[in-house]
C-alpha cells in the first residue's frame, strides 16, 4: 500500500518533470535565430526559386511557425489549437521533419525501438559483466584476480569507443564472421518482423552492445568493488562470520546486498548516458538508431524532429530514475520507512 | 574441573613487527566468567577474536594453542579445518560486539538474522525455528517478541539492539559466550540492564563467559576471574576478588586508582551563593522541526525545555545526561551555535565589570569578542584536529582569524600553550597522527586556550579516552582552571567524572533538568528516581558496591513510568522545587 502510494507520487513528479523538460527543450531549440523554414526561404529567395518559397511559406503557416513562441510551444505539445486544431505531442502527433520531408513519426518509427533495444542490451551487458567481476575483485582483493579485473577495466575505460568499434568489426568479421555495420542485414530493412529478421538483428547487436557497454561496465565494476570493500570491513560482516556462515553465502547475503544500492541507483544515470553516448557510436557503426537523426536535426534546426528526439531521451532518463527509485524502496527498508540513520 | 577453554602461550603479530599479543595464557571453566581487562592497544580484542579465528587477514598466529571442549571432546581450535571451525562459531562459541548499531545488518529483519543461526547449525527453519527465536527474545527481555522479530535494526534503540545481538548469540545455546566490550557504546542505565541480563542468562544456561572490557567497574560486577593485559602481555591474573582488592602488579594498581568513582559523601557542606555569573541561561527551550513525508505534517522534537542554568565565574557547572537528554543542545545554545526558541534568554558577561550581553542578539563586534571569550573542547580528539594541518597551524589559526599578534607572537603563544598542557614546544612541526588520543585531547585544549578565553565548554572531553588518560586530562583541566580562573560548562554522561570536577551538577532527562545540586549534596541524598538510577547503574570497581538493578529499573524508564510524585507525560513536567538550600528537584508538591 505504502509502495503503491509512493509509486503514484513518483509518477506524478515524473510527469511534472517531463513538462518542465519540454519547456527547456523547446526554448533551447529556439535559441538560435531563425528556424529551418525561414533559413530555407531566405536561401530560395537568394537563388530566385519562387515556387519553393510558396511551399515553404505554406509550411510555415501550416506548422504555426509564424505565431509567437509561447503559442508555438502550446501548439507543439498539443495544449492549444493549431491550424489543424489540437494536434501536438499530447495527441500523438509529433510534427513534420523539414529536413527529411516526412512526418517525424515515420522517420523515427523503426529507429525508436531499435534505440531502445540497443541501449537495453548495453545496460544488460554492463550489469551482467560488472556484477560478477566487481564482486570477485572485492572478494579476492589484492590478488591476481583483482589486478587483472582492474587491468581489463581500465583498458575498457581508456579505449575510445570508435576505435574499439573498428577493431571489433575487423576482427569479429575476420575470425567469427560477424557482420559489419547496421543493425540488420539490408534485405530485412522495412520488412515485417520474422524469425530470420530477429536472428539477423541479434547477430548485428553483438558488436554495438560490446562497444557501447564496455566503458560503462568498467566504471560500474570499479564502483562495485570499492563499495564491496567498504562493506566488507563493517562490523556486521564480522557478526555474520562469528555466526558460522560460509564465506560465499555470507558475501551474497550481507555485503553484496548493501553494495547493491548504488548499483541500482545507477540505472537512472546509465540509460541517458548510454543514449547520448551511443549517438556518435551509432554514426560510426551505421546503426539505424535515432542517434544519427538527432545529429542531423540539430545541425539543420529541424525543430520538430530534434524536439521529439530530445523529449524521448528525457523520457528514458525519467523512466530509468523512476525504476531505480522504486527498486531502492523495495530493496532498502531504511528508505521505505523514511528512517534517518541505520 | 577441566577447563572448557584453555589458551596457552598465544602470540599474534602483524608483518615482521614485534608481536602485539605475547605469550598470553588463560583458561575458562564451564559456567565461569572471565574478564579480559585492558586499555586500548592491550591486545585484548585480538586475543578474544583468535578464539573464534576471526582475526583480520593480515594477522599471523605466531605460537600457542587454543583448546576447547567438554571433557573427552577437546579440540585444538587453531589447527581445526575451516569447515569444522564454522560449526563451532555461533554454535558452541558465540560472540557479541561493541557496537550494536553497526553489528547488525541494516537491511535484514532482526528475526531473519537471528533465525539464521538455527538454520546454519540446527538445520531448522520455518515455524520451528521461529518459535525458538521468539522464546529467546522473551528470555532477553523483549516485551513484544513478535514485533522485534519483524523489526529492522534501525527501528530499535541501542539497548534493544544489543539485546537482539545477545539473543542471536544465545539462540543456539552455546557453551561459551565472548562479549567484546558489549556495553561500552550504551548509556549507563542501559549498560546496567544489559550486564544484568548477561548474568541472568548465564545463571539459567550454565554457559561460560569471556568479558572483554576496559572498565574495572564492569569487572567487579560480573567476573569471577580477571586477566589484566597491557601492551599484549598478561600483567596479572587471578580471582576477581583478589585482583581488585589486593592488586599485585603496579599496572593493575594504577588502573584501579584511575577508575573514576562516585564518592560516598558523609555530610554535604552548605552551598555557597554567587552573583557574578559569567553565563546565565533562563527559560531556554529548543524545538526542532523534523521534515514530514510528502503528505505528513512535520514533527516537533523538544530537545530542551525551559532550562535554567547559571555558571558563576571561575566555577564548573556540569550537565549530566544520557544520549538524547538535550545536554549537547544546551552547550551549543550557550556558545551561540544554535538559536533557542523565542522567549529564551542567554546572557554572557565577559568581565565582572561588563554589562551582561545576550548571546543571541549581539552586534558584529560583540560577537567577535564573545567568540574569543568562549571556546569549546570536543569529544573526539581524533576527528577534531585536521589531519592535514601541522600542530603549529592548528594552534595559530584561531589567532590568525582574530588578527592577533604578529607571526612570531602567535608562534610564541602556541609554544607556551603546549607547555601549559604538558607537551613540548618542539612538537609544533608534527601532524596530529603522530599523537596518541590523550595527547590529541591536550592539543585541542591548547588550541581552545590560545585566545585567552574566559569560558570553556567541554563536550564529553574524556569519554573517548582510556581511564588512565582520562584521569590525566581531568587533572589538567583542574590545573588550568586554578591558574587561569577559567569557567567550565562541562557536558558529560558520567556521574563519576562529574563528581570530581564539578561545583554544581544538573541532571537532564528528555530535555528537562530533573535535579540540580552541588555534587556532594547530590550524592549524599539524591532525590529524583532518575538520579538514583544513574548513581545505582554506575559500575564501581568495588566488590562491596554492586549495581542495584531494582533502583536502576525504577528510574531509568520514561518519565511516565516514574513514581507518582515525579511522573509526567510529554512536555507537561512539574516545576523544579527547592527541597533544601541549593538542591532542586523536579517533582509535584
Amino acid at each position: 500500500m505504502m509502495f503503491l502510494k509512493y509509486a503514484g507520487y513518483r509518477l506524478l513528479t515524473m510527469l511534472l518533470t517531463l513538462g518542465v523538460v519540454s519547456i527547456l527543450v523547446f526554448a533551447i531549440i529556439n535559441l538560435p535565430p531563425g528556424d529551418y523554414l525561414s533559413n530555407q526561404i531566405a536561401e530560395l529567395r537568394a537563388t530566385g526559386q519562387a515556387e519553393g518559397v510558396a511551399k515553404a511559406e505554406f509550411l510555415r503557416t501550416e506548422y504555426a511557425l509564424d505565431r509567437p513562441l509561447w503559442m508555438q510551444y502550446l501548439i507543439w505539445i498539443g495544449a492549444a489549437p493549431g491550424p489543424q486544431g489540437f494536434s501536438g505531442m499530447l495527441q500523438g502527433d509529433f510534427g513534420w521533419s523539414f529536413e527529411f520531408d516526412q512526418p517525424v513519426s515515420e522517420i523515427v518509427g523503426d529507429a525508436l525501438w531499435l534505440t531502445v533495444l540497443v541501449n537495453l542490451a548495453a545496460v544488460l551487458f554492463v550489469y551482467v559483466v560488472a556484477l560478477p567481476l566487481g564482486v570477485l575483485a572485492a572478494a579476492k582483493s589484492e590478488t591476481w584476480v583483482d589486478y587483472s579485473a582492474a587491468f581489463i577495466g581500465y583498458l575498457g575505460l581508456a579505449t575510445p569507443n570508435f576505435l574499439l568499434a573498428l577493431m571489433l568489426f575487423y576482427y569479429g568479421n575476420k575470425y567469427m564472421g560477424l557482420p559489419i555495420g547496421g543493425l540488420m542485414a539490408p534485405e530485412f530493412e522495412g520488412e515485417p518482423m520474422s524469425p530470420a529478421k530477429v536472428q539477423s538483428i541479434l547477430i548485428h547487436l553483438i558488436v554495438p552492445t560490446f562497444v557501447i557497454g564496455t566503458s560503462g561496465a568498467a566504471a560500474m565494476m570499479q564502483r562495485l568493488r570499492a563499495n564491496m570493500l567498504d562493506e566488507l570491513s563493517k562490523p556486521y560482516v564480522e557478526t555474520a562470520k562469528a555466526k558460522g556462515m560460509a564465506p560465499a553465502r555470507l558475501m551474497a547475503k550481507y555485503p553484496l546486498r548493501m553494495a547493491f544500492n548504488p548499483f541500482v541507483a545507477d540505472i537512472g544515470n546509465l540509460l541517458p548516458a548510454m543514449v547520448s553516448g551511443s549517438v556518435l557510436v551509432s554514426v560510426v557503426l551505421g546503426l539505424q538508431t535515432i542517434g544519427p537523426a538527432l545529429l542531423a536535426a540539430l545541425k539543420s534546426q529541424d525543430q520538430f524532429l530534434a524536439g521529439f528526439v530530445l523529449m524521448f531521451v528525457a523520457l528514458l532518463t525519467l523512466i530509468g530514475t523512476m525504476i531505480s527509485d522504486l527498486l531502492l524502496v523495495l530493496l532498502d527498508p531504511r528508505i521505505r520507512y523514511g528512517a534517518r540513520e541505520g | 574441573m577441566t577447563p572448557l577453554l584453555d589458551v596457552a602461550d598465544l602470540s599474534i603479530g602483524f608483518g615482521t613487527a614485534q608481536p602485539v599479543v605475547q605469550r598470553v595464557s588463560f583458561s575458562v571453566r564451564p559456567g565461569e566468567t572471565l574478564a579480559l581487562v585492558g586499555e586500548s592497544g592491550s591486545g585484548k580484542t585480538l586475543t578474544c577474536r583468535s578464539v573464534l579465528r576471526i582475526l583480520p587477514g593480515s594477522a599471523q598466529l605466531r605460537s600457542g594453542s587454543i583448546r576447547f571442549g567438554r571433557e573427552g571432546a577437546v579440540q585444538d581450535l587453531l589447527s581445526l579445518p575451516e569447515r569444522k571451525m564454522r560449526s563451532i562459531r555461533g554454535n558452541h562459541i558465540s560472540m557479541i560486539f561493541q557496537e550494536p548499531m553497526r553489528s547488525l545488518s541494516p537491511l535484514h529483519r532482526i528475526g531473519n538474522q537471528v533465525t539464521e543461526v538455527l538454520k546454519l547449525h540446527r538445520s531448522k527453519s520455518g515455524s520451528d525455528a521461529r518459535k525458538q527465536v521468539l522464546e529467546t527474545f522473551e528470555q532477553v527481555g523483549f516485551a513484544d517478541p513478535e514485533r522485534v522479530f519483524r523489526a529492522y535494526p534501525f527501528e530499535l534503540s541501542g539497548g534493544m539492539r544489543q539485546r537482539a545481538m545477545i539473543a542471536m548469540a544465545m539462540v543456539a545455546k552455546p557453551d561459551l559466550l565472548i562479549a567484546d566490550e558489549p556495553t561500552t557504546a550504551l548509556d549507563v542505565t542501559t549498560q546496567a540492564q544489559v550486564l544484568g541480563l548477561i548474568k541472568d542468562l548465564q545463571r539459567a544456561t550454565g554457559m561460560a563467559v569471556i568479558l572483554v572490557t576496559h572498565d574495572l567497574g564492569v569487572v567487579a560486577n560480573m567476573a569471577e576471574k580477571v586477566v589484566v593485559m597491557n601492551k599484549g602481555r598478561v600483567m596479572e591474573s587471578g580471582p576477581a576478588a583478589a585482583v581488585l582488592s589486593a592488586p599485585q602488579h603496579g599496572y593493575t594498581r594504577r588502573l584501579i586508582a584511575a577508575a573514576p568513582m562516585i564518592p560516598q559523601v558523609a555530610a554535604p557542606s552548605a552551598p555557597q551563593m554567587h552573583d557574578d555569573l559569567i553565563l546565565d541561561m533562563q527559560g531556554v527551550s529548543k524545538t526542532y522541526q523534523m521534515r514530514g513525508g510528502a503528505w505528513k505534517a512535520p514533527v516537533h522534537v523538544h530537545a530542551c525545555i525551559d532550562v535554567n542554568l547559571s555558571l558563576p565565574r571561575g566555577r564548573t557547572l556540569a550537565v549530566v545526561g544520557e544520549s538524547g537528554s538535550g545536554k549537547t543542545t544546551c552547550a551549543r545554545i550557550a556558545l551561540g551555535a544554535e538559536k533557542p526558541d523565542a522567549g529564551s534568554r542567554v546572557l554572557f558577561r565577559g568581565k565582572g565589570s561588563d554589562a551582561p550581553l545576550p548571546v543571541h542578539a549581539m552586534d558584529r563586534a560583540q560577537r567577535t569578542q564573545f567568540q574569543r571569550s568562549a571556546q569549546m573542547v570536543f569529544q573526539d580528539p581524533y576527528s577534531s584536529l585536521s589531519p592535514r594541518m601541522r600542530i603549529q597551524e592548528a594552534l595559530t589559526e584561531p589567532m590568525e582569524i582574530h588578527g592577533l599578534g604578529t607571526r612570531a607572537d602567535r608562534r610564541e603563544k602556541a609554544a607556551e600553550m603546549l607547555r601549559w598542557v604538558g607537551l613540548s614546544p618542539d612538537m609544533l612541526g608534527r601532524f596530529p597522527h603522530a599523537f596518541s588520543g590523550g595527547q590529541r585531547q591536550r592539543l585541542s585544549i591548547a588550541r581552545a586556550l590560545t585566545l585567552d578565553p574566559q569560558l570553556l565548554v567541554c563536550d564529553e572531553p574524556t569519554s573517548a579516552l582510556d581511564v588512565s588518560v582520562q584521569d590525566q586530562i581531568l587533572t589538567l583541566l583542574e590545573d588550568i582552571q586554578a591558574r587561569m580562573g577559567l569557567s567550565y560548562l562541562f557536558i558529560s554522561h558520567d556521574l563519576a567524572v562529574v563528581s570530581r570536577i564539578a561545583d554544581e551538577v544538573a541532571v537532564m532527562r528528555q530535555g528537562v533538568i530533573v535535579e540540580q545540586a552541588p555534587p556532594d549534596t547530590l550524592f549524599y541524598s539524591p532525590q529524583h528516581p532518575y538520579t538514583k538510577a544513574l548513581i545505582a547503574a554506575q559500575p564501581e570497581p568495588d566488590l562491596s558496591r554492586p549495581i542495584d538493578l531494582a533502583l536502576v529499573a525504577r528510574g531509568a524508564g520514561a518519565p511516565a513510568t516514574w513514581p507518582e510524585m515525579f511522573r509526567f507525560v510529554g512536555t507537561d513536567a512539574p516545576a523544579l522545587t527547592e527541597v533544601s538550600p541549593g538542591h532542586q528537584v523536579r517533582c509535584h508538591v
